[in-house]
């Protein structure tokens, strides 16, 4: 595969990064959430700014993953889940009840751990948020999966292979196709729960330059475990531990000379 | 000591889970083997019963006198010689085990009986007469006898007596065209205007009720109706023609009291010489026989004749089951699983659906009558049938109604297995629908329930299997010992829910235990019950090959 071409308006702004100078995408006030008794985050404020890469980054239970889901309301499947706080997307609160939930989802796309294609053509996956959409039209379906899988940099691997499962793919070409597919629908925002924890080093490496090509077009949020996947891939990382957002800042920053003791214990690898 | 090694090579034998295995093993064989045995036990009765078999002329001293008996040696065995003394019968022999012999002698109109009974001892001689023809004939049972003239027009033709078997071939074979010929005309032609005519006549009455008082529409009914008579009279006509031509020849034959018998070649179906045929001959007789049991309609109260209503009126009962029980299943699966809370109620309601599935079947019959037949099929009737009142349309037993009480029965079967299916779902694959704007509906109507059919069709599998094989509840509403036409012709609509139909589970009962003549029924039973398992298996190889073809599709539940 060819490397992406990373533009060099990308690489510039990776030398001076700063949150006050930022568009804001997300803005978390206050936010916290419940599973029943139990508090799975608290007090969270932040803002999550427009076409950067954010990192979530913290030890297992953290909330990273609970507070991403919260961004495309997926916690909604979750019976025993209670919110507080408020959520804004673009200023406007996203669980107010005027929201539908399918317009914000296809704003708010996502990529899960485990690569989830559907049991359909390799097509038929890149297609089917756009068919959703009452797109039918087979010009504009065509082009618009070349365009989505080109986007996820999985054209040249795929595209004498359109009309097979999808399942028969490689785990790595999974998840790319699953990125293509939430591309597909033109999100504003991509968020990516832990997307190379379960593949081998080169896809994970594929992944990653995918991420940072993303950023030109998207407002990427990611989860990951794994810290020095963080600092590749992103200019914002936030930590949280425990529910809590510890500290958030620019990736450099946090990872060079962060702020709060918790953090750097994290970072260095004392516990996590 | 030594005991003691024994104690412990035992216990450690027990714990090494040796026998265990073996009784597992051993479950799985005795099951395999009542299985097989069964199958084994049907087939042999049943399909050794199209076998032409060897007719016996047999000098026979009853004890007053000897008489010449020919037929098929059915049955022997091997009975104590008190018991047969006891029974009244001298018996040349002192052997304590005497072979007793039942024949089958057929001319019921002679003997007045189908079945004989021999003792071996008193067979003074055994004969196989190469000439003996048996002939299966539409009224009073097989024939056994010898064929002594072949006549048209009540003469004797005149032919050798080396030529008359052929002869008789030849002229059956006129009579079997022209008899398919009247068929075709009686059930189809006559059929269709029949039914033409009836439903003018219900027209008719329609306008009555109407109270239309128009002369004109009358009229347009009766130019209609004399249109119909006169295409009726026509095939009358030709009818009659036929009729003539079928009736001209007949044989005489002499049977085993010596009399000689004239048959009309009209009332003969087949006619073979059992002990002159070659093995080949046998063969094809053999699948031409079986062929025609499978394909013909029932003769003589369905102890003779084919089973081909029962196997279309079972096939068409099941099909018509499965398409209402599908979706009704599915639906309400989903609903469960899907969008009810998940609570005491929806426990209450899983709990109730799962005891429906072991409510005896009969109570389903009663509800089945009670509600649909009574209740729905009157009202049917009151609102769209008053013309045809009081004889009921919808408002008496039905395939319709027959399909829809065991649609009811099998329903929960079909439940669970859906409901299984749609929680065997993972959760990824709802959440990546979800994720790109697809409401619960969406999610729900192209990925999951596509993914969840294999387990519908598991549902559907076992529902089949249920149905068809099901026999109480049918006899209450609307499967019959003789149905008069098939619920799918050619007239339209084509389909006729309404009709009643026959079903091979209870042609097997009434031919078995409630037939004049049982025990010459009786190889029908096996042979029956062998279609039976034939069109069950048919039935659900077919809809094992469309889940396998689904489960293909949607394999993605394998990986995960």
């Amino acid at each position: 595969m060819a490397a992406p071409q990373i533009s060099q308006d990308v690489l510039l702004n990776l030398a001076s990064l700063d949150l006050e100078k930022e568009q804001t995408c997300f803005e978390c006030r206050d936010f916290g959430l419940h599973y029943g008794n139990n508090q799975a985050l608290r007090g969270i404020d932040m803002v999550i700014p427009e076409k950067r890469v954010t990192a979530f980054i913290g030890p297992s239970g953290c909330g990273k993953s609970t507070l991403l889901r919260c961004m495309n309301r997926m916690n909604d499947l979750i019976d025993t889940v209670r919110l507080e706080g408020e959520m804004l997307l673009h200023g406007k609160d996203i669980n107010s009840k005027l929201v539908n939930v399918a317009e914000l989802r296809r704003q708010v796309g996502m990529v899960f751990q485990k690569p989830n294609p559907f049991p359909k053509t390799v097509y038929e996956n890149v297609a089917y948020g756009l068919r959703l959409q009452g797109v039918n039209k087979k010009r504009v379906l065509d082009e618009r999966v070349e365009w989505a899988l080109k986007g996820a940099a999985l054209w040249d691997e795929v595209k004498n292979r359109l009309q097979d499962n999808a399942l028969g793919l490689s785990g790595g070409q999974q998840q790319r196709l699953v990125i293509a597919r939430a591309i597909a629908i033109e999100p504003e925002v991509i968020l990516l729960d832990e997307p190379a924890s379960a593949l081998d080093p080169i896809s994970t490496l594929k992944i990653e330059e995918l991420i940072i090509q993303l950023k030109q077009n998207y407002t990427v949020v990611i989860v990951t475990h794994n810290m020095q996947q963080a600092a590749r891939v992103s200019d914002y990382t936030a930590f949280l531990y425990l529910g809590e957002l510890i500290e958030f800042g620019a990736t450099d920053q946090l990872f060079t000379n962060p702020v709060q003791k918790q953090t750097e214990d994290y970072i260095t690898g004392r516990y996590g | 000591m030594s005991d003691q090694t024994n104690k412990s090579s035992f216990t450690s034998f027990m714990s090494s889970g040796q026998p265990w295995v073996w009784m597992n093993a051993g479950a799985v064989a005795v099951s395999m083997i009542m299985v097989a045995g069964l199958l084994f036990l049907i087939a042999v009765r049943g399909l050794g019963h199209f076998w032409p078999k060897t007719v016996y002329e047999i000098e026979y001293d009853n004890g007053t006198n000897v008489v010449q008996i020919v037929g098929e040696r059915v049955e022997t065995e091997e009975v104590p010689r008190k018991r047969i003394v006891e029974s009244g019968i001298r018996v040349d022999s002192d052997k304590d085990l005497i072979e007793r012999s039942l024949i089958k002698v057929g001319i019921r109109e002679v003997l007045g009986v189908d079945f004989m009974l021999t003792v071996a001892p008193n067979e003074r001689s055994v004969r196989v007469p190469e000439d003996v023809i048996v002939l299966e004939r539409t009224q009073w049972g097989n024939f056994y006898g010898y064929l002594t003239d072949v006549k048209e027009v009540g003469k004797t033709v005149d032919v050798a007596d080396a030529d008359l078997w052929s002869e008789l071939e030849h002229r059956l074979h006129r009579v079997t065209e022209l008899r398919e010929r009247i068929e075709h005309i009686e059930k189809n032609k006559i059929g269709s205007i029949n039914f033409q005519l009836e439903k003018l006549r219900l027209k008719r009455r329609g306008l009555e009720l109407k109270g239309i008082t128009d002369q004109g529409s009358y009229d347009l009914l009766s130019t209609e109706q004399d249109m119909y008579t006169r295409d009726y009279e026509v095939l009358k006509e030709e009818l009659d023609e036929l009729y003539r031509d079928i009736t001209r020849d007949s044989i005489t034959a002499r049977v085993m009291t010596g009399d000689e018998v004239e048959i009309k070649l009209a009332n003969v179906v087949k006619a073979y010489q059992p002990n002159a045929m070659t093995l080949a001959a046998k063969i094809v007789f053999y699948i031409k026989t079986f062929w025609g049991f499978i394909s013909n309609d029932p003769r003589e109260a369905n102890t003779e004749g084919g089973i081909f209503p029962a196997i279309f009126g079972t096939v068409i009962m099941v099909l018509l089951m499965s398409i209402i029980v599908t979706p009704f299943g599915v639906i309400a699966a989903i609903y469960l699983r899907e969008y009810a809370r998940q609570g005491l109620i929806t426990r209450l309601v899983r709990i109730s659906v799962n005891n429906l599935a072991g409510v005896p079947s009969i109570v389903y019959g009663v509800f089945g009558l009670g509600f649909f037949v009574y209740v729905v099929g009157g009202s049917i009737d009151e609102l769209f049938y008053r013309e045809a009142l009081p004889s009921p349309t919808f408002g008496s037993g039905g395939v319709l109604w027959a399909s829809l009480t065991l649609a009811l029965l099998t329903v929960p079967v079909v439940i669970v297995a859906t409901e299984e299916g749609l929680a065997r779902i993972p959760r990824s694959v709802r959440e990546g629908s979800l994720a790109l704007g697809a409401t619960k509906a969406e999610t729900l109507w192209r990925t999951v329930l596509p993914m969840a059919s294999p387990a519908m069709m598991t549902g559907l599998i076992l529902a089949v299997a249920r149905a068809a094989g099901e026999v109480a509840p049918l006899m209450l509403v609307g499967a019959v010992k003789l149905a008069p036409s098939l619920p799918v012709d050619m007239n339209a609509p084509f389909i006729h829910l309404e009709r009643k139909f026959m079903h091979l589970g209870f042609h097997i009962y009434d031919v078995g235990f409630q037939s004049p003549n049982v025990e010459a029924a009786r190889p029908l039973v096996y042979a029956t019950a062998l279609i039976l398992v034939a069109v069950i298996v048919v039935l659900n190889l077919s809809a094992i090959y469309i889940r396998n073809h689904l489960r293909e599709k949607y394999r993605s539940l394998e990986q995960h």
